[in-house]
């Protein structure tokens, strides 16, 4: 680990000028992340800013019914929060799927949605990868691909050398609720405040597989608000995994069904949270039945690229995720608890 | 190749940092190299101040610096959960947590709870052999007594079906509820029965 | 015959002794040991797989502030023993497998070793490696033998013309995944090198042997053993890793030697321990078997596949067990290695007999289908009456009745029928046996004295987990004929007589017998009034032998599998065994022992998979949140249970040795149950989710 120097301003505008203002500097919030990546030398500051204790770690309600959730405010916390196990079961359901009771009680809800890719190859920095290293190329392609992307990534790639190629996954499970439920993301940076869509906040690889999300260098989550819920919502969170807890995702799905409405988003699939717009669509046509549910998850399956490699390849993420949307809309439309 | 004594004193040096404009804090203070601060940490009920790197995480901290070996390190990754620790009385992997970013923090071992007699969750362990070689053990210790705190609070898990409820200290709920911490030696058949007897449950 | 001690304390459940300091975390590891002012070092690690390091510049490393010195091929001392190619570490600018260590660096700090070992930068000549194993290789080879002096071949009558006319057949090929040990305590040695003093080397390692430890150091640096003291009081795990020394226990002891008069701690990272501390051989395993209608064995054949470094030969017995579990007029067993770029495979519990029972496990349960009997009824027909491969009488062999015993517990003969539905969950069962060998090392003395008005034994045994803190008093008590209270045991030090590796399952039975002897002496010389100070010595070889036995532990596990419908998770909600082995000294720290190997075998069953990147040469999951081991939620009520056996032929305290046989048998029993649920027959493990859903309704 390289030597870096430490800072925990007084208020959040500082913390904010003081990253803005080193090209190396990096927030810190609870750390599970970066403290990582820290050690494995994949994340090298100059300088380490603690936000931890500087911005919000209260959940407020809102005006429009829903919540504001500091970024300061652990997994656990939201987790357990009255509110949000009654109302929106389905970012409970997704917090307590993720990690462990100690990896929550630190990570935050700032932190979480920007912890980085699992991918093997970016977390071993004597292979190449163009996440970590841009123009490196793409270790994974051809390689250990189980918890890699098949949605998002163009047909013409991946080609382990081109320099956008890039078939990580995000792990969030919080982040793959919070797309669903049309959260929206606070964002304090240089320039000033903005909100951002929750759904926009992570970007697929383009062509710089190195950014992760839209924000730019500065960027502090400050907040995170969450809408309500049209009344009589069901929602969901269904994780499948390879082991029975402390796993990542193989592939996971946020589910809400509200009226003749069903809301999908997708996790362990793609470079982002991945929101099924396409299926959503289809859907939107009658009931969602099981035959038709298969029917829109062709349709949002339509573009993807399973992606071979050693130990199987990962071909078999289309049909499991398939199953597993079927599943949890069965299970929210017919009241059997997923 | 230079040898270096102990970390430089850092004393004084706290007035500078506080008085540089725009960079207030409450922080430990920043030694003038720039990667040591000085932190005050109570570990177990003693009160301690000392200097670190700024890479130094409360693990190793404990570990190298204050000689306290109780949490034990099996992965440094957040991985095993075996440097489990109460931090301000949660439990929490002190693997990955900068010891200066939790300046002022109250550190509680597996040690410290038996600071008076055996604690009943470490009781519970012995009474039902809920260990082997004893590497996890002082993680899986505190993560229990943290663990039987969220219950009491009513936090849910993973595996509590209605969330609206309050959780019981079912098998299945202790099992999940304890998969951060893992035991290569395969006690997990005896954790669970430990943590239910600890928690008041007959099992 | 032996004379049974008269059990006492033997067979009582008696709490662990260093279970407190377990509890409260202050029992000492290798790593923390408490040394003044120690310095740390950090290993740099070859980045190709094979080819030469060509230049190694550690000016950047060097001018960091508190590095103390940075070892490299050319800096670092010469070593007496080269032979070792695992052990000669330093030694020339080969490198052999991607992770083999090629610089060491020695600091004030841990921060500060690790940022140093990360800013040498070393420069290779790379060439192309080879790491891929596969059966149609042709440069496979049998070995002289196989581990723990094993035959490399063996044949029996004519397998090819049983399979041509047998009523039925199997004919299969299984594998077995690439696994690490992953004991939870990383492997560590703090090391002092202090020339002036009598005994010049110190290591506190973490090592399943002291005496082992400190030969294999004496060998490579040309010492002699009075001039090497090995510590290790506990150690967090071993699972064969810690058996045999390996190159940083080497490492730790260059860089002591490079600081004297300052310890030095080594404490490998997580990562690295995938590459530098052994490894089971990832196994194929090709099975013929013959049967005629009535599922009697006709023929039984395993030819084994496996890998091996090119430095270092690790031949695993896999197909070792198949030359007695079962009844067979003809048979045939073989083994054939790659040697390849990749790291040195060693001892991974229950070598050999681990993945040698998965295939033929399996195919067992193939062919009790194919035959539509019973798969315990099948076994039980085949039980040999004699050890088929000695022509031996056994010692003892309950097979039959853990099968039946575990089918009785276990509720098998009300078995939901095959492809079973309850709710979300297809149900199935699935039984297989267990079996490890009863053993005991050659070496081993123990020493007895009355101090103090009580009884001190000392051996150079080590505990990790496996209870010996706790069951050497019990025997040391029995055979003196006092309580385990009034003996106080001291193990884990080279000061105390020398003892055999913790390995086999054979540390209490070779233990406790110089325990016993010794006790015996003891009694001789003394009598029941000892003075202060009196002493005597016993040699495990003064034990009486049997020769004429065959001696192993049998065992027969039962899983209850359920496969998610809808996305074909696989969770194990009952995993029962059944063993006989032996006496059991302490049923509490047996149980644990049984139950920990059990847990190891599910882990193996649905998780373990080192995924080989043959690629780069090297493990593509090297940390614990990608190799899964299984966690708390992953088992259920799982139970061990034994039958009372009463063997007179092994040892004075008639145990057979608990701490291997229960991770045996188990991946199949799994399985097979896997089968059961979903018709999917997986021959390949891990099983996993991805090869069900196919099958799923
Ligand atoms: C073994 C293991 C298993 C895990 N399993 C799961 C799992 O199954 N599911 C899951 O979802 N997660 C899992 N996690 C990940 C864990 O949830 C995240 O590490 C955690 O949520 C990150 O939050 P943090 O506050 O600790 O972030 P940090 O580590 O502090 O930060 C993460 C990133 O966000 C940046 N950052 C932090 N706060 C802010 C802010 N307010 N504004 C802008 N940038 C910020 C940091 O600079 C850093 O780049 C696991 C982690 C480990 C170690
Ligand atoms: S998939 Fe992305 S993160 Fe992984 S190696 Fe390729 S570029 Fe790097
Ligand atoms: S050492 Fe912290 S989780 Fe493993
Ligand atoms: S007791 Fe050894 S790892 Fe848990």
């Amino acid at each position: 680990m390289k030597p870096f120097a430490f800072a925990r301003p007084g208020d959040v505008a500082e913390a904010v000028r003081t990253v803005a203002a080193e090209p190396a500097a990096v927030f810190l919030g609870g750390g599970t992340n970066l403290v990582d990546l820290l050690k494995l030398g994949v994340a090298r500051p100059d300088r380490v800013v603690d936000v931890r204790r500087l911005t919000s770690r209260e959940i407020t309600d809102t005006d429009d019914g829903g919540l504001r959730i500091g970024a300061a405010v652990t997994n656990s916390e939201l987790a357990a929060d009255p509110r949000v196990r009654e109302r929106w079961p389905v970012l409970a359901q997704a917090l307590l799927a993720g990690a462990t009771g100690q990896l929550r009680n630190l990570a935050t809800v700032g932190g979480n949605p920007l912890q980085r890719t699992r991918c093997v190859y970016f977390t071993d920095v004597s292979t190449p990868c163009n996440k970590r290293e841009p123009g490196s190329g793409c270790s994974a392609v051809g390689g250990y691909t189980r918890y890699h992307a098949v949605l998002g990534v163009p047909a013409a790639l991946p080609d382990a050398s081109a320099p956008e190629t890039c078939i990580a996954t995000h792990p969030s499970d919080m982040a793959v609720a919070l797309a669903v439920l049309d959260a929206r993301v606070q964002v304090l940076g240089p320039g000033g405040a903005r909100t951002i869509p929750f759904a926009e906040l992570h970007r697929l690889p383009g062509d710089d597989p190195s950014r992760d999300t839209v924000l730019e260098h500065g960027e502090l989550v400050t907040a995170i608000d969450l809408p309500p819920l049209p009344a009589g919502a069901r929602s969901a969170y269904r994780k499948v995994r390879d082991r029975a807890s402390y796993a990542f995702a193989l592939v996971s799905v946020a589910a809400v069904v509200a009226g003749g409405e069903v809301r999908l988003a997708l996790g362990g699939v793609a470079h982002r949270p991945w929101r099924a717009t396409r299926a959503e669509e289809v859907l939107r046509g009658g009931p969602p039945t099981a035959d038709a549910v298969r029917g829109a998850m062709a349709a949002e399956l339509a573009a993807a690229q399973p992606q071979p490699g050693i130990d199987g390849g990962n071909g078999f993420k289309i049909p499991l995720v398939t199953r597993t949307v079927v599943a949890t809309v069965r299970d929210l439309t017919s009241g059997v608890p997923a | 190749m230079r040898r270096t004594g102990p970390a430089p004193a850092v004393g004084r040096m706290c007035a500078i940092w506080f008085a540089t404009p725009g960079r207030g804090g409450t922080c430990g203070a920043m030694a003038p190299d720039g990667v040591h601060a000085e932190i005050s940490l109570t570990v177990d009920g003693e009160d301690h101040r000392l200097t670190v790197d700024t890479r130094t995480t409360l693990l190793d901290a404990l570990r190298e610096r204050l000689g306290n070996a109780s949490p034990k390190k099996g992965c440094d990754h957040g991985q095993c959960g075996a440097c489990t620790v109460l931090l301000d009385g949660d439990r929490a992997l002190s693997c990955l947590a900068l010891a200066v970013a939790h300046d002022g923090a109250e550190v509680t071992t597996a040690d410290g709870l038996a600071a008076g007699g055996l604690h009943p969750v470490q009781q519970a362990f012995l009474d039902r052999d809920a260990f082997q070689c004893g590497y996890c053990t002082p993680g899986q210790v505190c993560s229990a007594v943290g663990l039987l705190e969220e219950v009491r609070r009513g936090w849910p898990s993973h595996v509590t079906e209605d969330l609206t409820a309050r959780p019981e200290l079912t098998h299945d709920e202790v099992a999940e509820r304890m998969s951060g911490n893992l035991c290569r030696c395969g006690a997990y058949a005896h954790i669970v029965p430990a943590v239910q007897q600890a928690g008041g449950v007959q099992a | 015959m032996t004379e049974l001690l008269e059990p006492r304390a033997i067979g009582r459940d008696m709490v662990r002794r260093d279970g407190e300091a377990k509890v409260r975390g202050t029992a000492t590891y290798a790593i923390e040991t408490p040394v003044e002012d120690p310095a740390y070092a950090h290993p740099v690690q070859a980045t190709v797989a094979r080819g030469r390091v060509t230049a190694v510049d550690t000016s950047a490393a060097e001018a960091l502030d508190g590095v103390l010195v940075v070892l490299t091929p050319s800096t670092a001392e010469r070593l007496a023993s080269v032979e070792d190619r695992e052990y000669a570490v330093l030694q020339s600018d080969e490198v052999d497998f991607r992770g083999q260590v090629v610089a060491l660096v020695v600091a004030e700090t841990s921060e500060v070793a690790r940022q140093a070992a990360d800013a040498v930068r070393i420069t290779y000549a790379e060439q192309p490696h080879d790491s891929t194993l596969a059966v149609d290789r042709d440069d496979l080879y049998a070995p002289e033998q196989v581990n723990a002096g094993h035959e490399t071949d063996t044949a029996q009558g004519d397998v090819a013309a049983a399979m041509a006319t047998a009523h039925a057949t199997v004919e299969q090929t299984y594998t077995t995944a690439m696994y690490h040990n992953n004991p939870l305590e990383p492997h560590a040695t703090t090391a002092l090198w202090d020339p002036a003093a009598d005994v010049p080397l110190t290591l506190w390692d973490s090592t399943q042997g002291v005496h082992p430890s400190r030969s294999a150091v004496c060998g490579v640096f040309g010492l002699e053993e009075e001039q090497v003291r090995v510590v290790c009081p506990f150690v967090g795990g071993g699972f064969g890793s810690k058996g045999n020394a390996h190159a940083h226990v080497m490492l730790a002891t260059m860089a002591a030697r490079a600081v004297p008069g300052r310890p030095v701690k080594l404490g490998l990272t997580r990562q690295q321990m995938f590459t530098l501390v052994g490894y089971r051989t990832p196994t194929i395993q090709k099975l013929q078997v013959a049967a005629d209608r009535t599922g009697r064995l006709q023929a039984i054949a395993i030819d084994v596949v496996e890998q091996t470094s090119r430095i270092k030969e690790y031949a695993e017995q896999t197909g070792v067990p198949t030359r007695m579990m079962y009844a067979s007029p003809n048979r045939r067993t073989t083994h054939r290695l790659a040697a390849l770029d990749v790291p040195v495979p060693s001892w991974m519990r229950a070598p050999g007999e681990c993945p040698g029972m998965f295939g033929p496990e399996v195919a067992l349960d193939e062919l009790a289908d194919t035959l539509g009997i019973d798969p315990v009824e099948l076994r039980i027909r085949n039980e040999p009456g004699v050890d088929p491969e000695t022509g031996k009488p056994w010692s003892s062999r309950n097979l039959v009745q853990c099968l039946r015993e575990g089918a009785r517990r276990f509720g098998w003969a009300d078995r939901p029928p095959p492809l079973h539905r309850e709710g979300a969950w297809l149900v199935g069962t699935g039984v297989a046996s267990s079996v490890y060998p009863t053993m005991r090392q050659a070496t081993s003395t123990a020493v007895i004295r009355y101090e103090d008005g009580r009884y001190v034994a000392e051996i150079g045994a080590a505990d990790l987990g496996t209870g010996a803190w706790t069951v050497l008093p019990q025997i040391a008590a029995d055979a003196l004929g006092v309580d385990a209270e009034d003996v106080e045991v001291r193990i884990g030090d080279t000061r105390y007589p020398v003892a055999s590796v913790a390995g086999g399952s054979s540390g209490t039975n070779t233990w406790g017998s110089a325990l016993v002897v010794a006790a015996r002496e003891f009694r001789t010389k003394f009598g029941h009034a000892p003075a202060d100070g009196d002493e005597a010595s016993g040699d495990v070889d003064q034990a009486s032998t049997d020769e004429d036995h065959s001696a192993y532990a049998f065992g027969a596990q039962f899983a209850e599998v359920r496969v998610h419908a809808d996305t074909g998770e696989i969770r194990v909600p009952r995993l029962y065994g059944v063993f006989g082995a032996g006496r059991i000294i302490n049923p509490r720290t047996a149980r644990s022992q049984f139950l920990g190997g059990m847990t190891m075998g599910l882990s193996m069953a649905l998780h373990e998979n080192s995924v080989w990147d043959d690629r780069i040469g090297q493990v593509a999951k090297h940390d614990l949140a990608e190799y899964h081991v299984s966690v708390n939620a992953d088992v259920g009520d799982m139970q061990a249970h034994w039958l009372d056996e009463h063997d007179p032929y092994v040892n004075a305290m008639g145990s057979k040795g608990v701490g291997e046989i229960g991770i045996v048998g188990t991946a199949a029993a799994v399985v097979n149950a896997v089968h059961r649920a979903t018709g999917v027959r997986v021959r390949d493990l891990p099983v996993t989710l991805d090869r069900l859903l196919p099958a799923l309704p």
